[in-house]
């Protein structure tokens, strides 16, 4: 018996460009806002400070319902899409996308916004008695000095969107080739007592969570100890 | 650093495009109740003998929640549910794009991989050796309808609440009893033909304590106009595909009907 068959390895595909897109669309998303986050004094931080960290508390199963309703045809965002002659977003791939983004936010939000927490303003307003621009500012001084944070949120982010499943079984409908990741194949293989297959999959998970894990903290450049 | 830009390079290259499935054929994707699971797996298998180049992707759930995806704009182009009333929705929504067809009657069955079952009432549940008793969610799922209604008919229904646990379709109903977790499940005939399932023993439960599980299928306003989900419509209620309905534990309309 082949150790995965092509549906198999059409749902690790599927998976891997789903984590891909997503993580890179929140680094390129989340970096302002976490920026935002650490630097504003806006009584509104809080508040989305909360909002950012809310899909950590939800069940995945309430954030996938409000989504179906949200997005679904009959919605308003619906209609508009229907208008400019898209498709709903529901049950297929870039509704995947815009789920799992919001489902994975805090992973990559959270680690970033403490990262530029901790470089702290006083840097930057070195950089900015130099005469650097802001834009100089943040790309020379923060961000170099943010990396490390900016590697835990990758790796978060990624392997989060991974291992995701309440969100995308209610908003992906586990439809093979579009919708129907590795979560939802091993699913699937359990229900239809299929273990040995069950378990092939969620191997490759384990091993990838655990590698996941691992590189992120070789990656991570080690803080001396204090004395 | 430059370690980290070369991972993010990497992500880059995994976001482009798949290449396109090979293949010029027809395509289509059928949502299932999940009594088929099995024998739909046959039935496509057997169509595709005859019809190769014909791709037919199959996902399965409970026939409750699979109308609410259809409803919710689901690309399926057919819909085989368990029972004939979710159909009728599908219809009465204007989301159908033809009649409901009977293609075959449902039993039911309770199922246990340790107890010897053939001899075994529907009343006889009652009894604390049979433990937790696994049943389809009845709000979604048809097969769990009929499980309550069986289980209220032999006056057992309240008694039995806290031994229940309740699967989100047959087949994890299923799923529940054939690994142990449920000492006895009360599932689908059509899944006991099952190989994983044959280590078990089981005994129908009358039709006349439940409500008729006429399965009907519809064609989807999705797939309304699509010749592959005609064509393979048409082959359902062909011989063939009957032939392995019956042998996958299931009666025909006709001839149950009368």
């Amino acid at each position: 018996m082949p150790l995965l068959s092509p549906q198999d390895l059409q749902a690790f595909g599927l998976t891997l460009r789903l984590a891909a897109t997503v993580t890179v669309l929140l680094l390129v998303l989340g970096t302002p806002l976490a920026w935002w986050l650490a630097l504003t004094r806006s009584r509104w931080q809080r508040p989305v400070a909360a909002v950012v960290a809310l899909p950590l508390v939800l069940p995945p199963t309430v954030l996938g319902f409000y989504l179906l309703l949200l997005l679904g045809p009959h919605s308003v965002v619906g209609h508009l899409m229907a208008a400019v002659g898209l498709s709903a977003l529901p049950f297929t791939f870039a509704g995947l996308v815009v789920a799992s983004m919001l489902y994975s936010l805090p992973f990559v939000v959270q680690p970033l916004h403490n990262a530029f927490e901790s470089v702290g303003t006083r840097p930057l307003e070195a950089a900015a008695c130099l005469r650097a621009g802001p834009l100089d500012c943040f790309f020379s001084v923060a961000l170099p000095q943010a990396m490390p944070g900016f590697v835990t949120a990758t790796v978060l982010g990624f392997a989060h969107t991974v291992g995701e499943f309440g969100v995308v079984l209610m908003i992906g409908g586990n439809i093979p080739g579009r919708t129907r990741v590795l979560s939802l194949r091993i699913y699937d293989h359990v229900e239809a007592g299929e273990y040995h297959q069950a378990h092939m999959l969620s191997l490759c998970l384990l091993v990838f969570s655990f590698s996941a894990l691992l590189a992120m903290s070789l990656l991570r450049p080690r803080r001396r100890q204090r004395g | 650093m430059r370690m980290f830009l070369c991972c993010l390079m990497a992500l880059g290259v995994l976001i482009a495009p798949l290449p396109a499935p090979a293949g010029d054929g027809r395509h289509i994707t059928i949502a299932a109740a999940a009594d088929l699971r099995f024998a739909m797996d046959a039935i496509v298998a057997s169509y595709r003998q005859e019809h190769s180049r014909d791709v037919i992707d199959v996902v399965y759930g409970s026939s409750g929640k699979l109308l609410t995806q259809i409803e919710q704009g689901a690309p399926f182009e057919l819909f085989f549910s368990a029972d004939s009333g979710y159909p009728q929705q599908l219809v009465a929504h204007g989301q159908a794009g033809g009649q409901p067809v009977p293609y075959a009657l449902g039993g039911i069955v309770l199922w246990s991989a340790s107890i010897d079952m053939r001899k075994v009432w529907v009343e006889d549940l009652l009894q604390p050796r049979f433990g937790r008793i696994a049943i389809a969610n009845p709000q979604h799922a048809p097969y769990g309808k009929r499980a309550e209604q069986a289980l209220r008919k032999a006056g057992i229904w309240d008694q039995l609440q806290s031994r229940l646990v309740y699967g989100e379709n047959v087949a994890q109903t299923a799923q529940f009893a054939q690994s142990g977790n449920a000492r006895v499940g009360i599932v689908a005939q059509s899944l006991v033909v099952d190989p994983a399932m044959a280590g078990g023993s089981y005994v129908e439960v009358p039709p006349t304590d439940y409500e008729p599980l006429q399965q009907s299928f519809v064609l989807t306003r999705h797939g309304a106009g699509n010749p592959l989900a005609r064509d393979f419509a048409h082959y359902v209620q062909g011989a063939r595909a009957r032939g392995i309905l019956v042998r996958y534990g299931f009666h025909l309309p006709d001839a149950a009907g009368g």
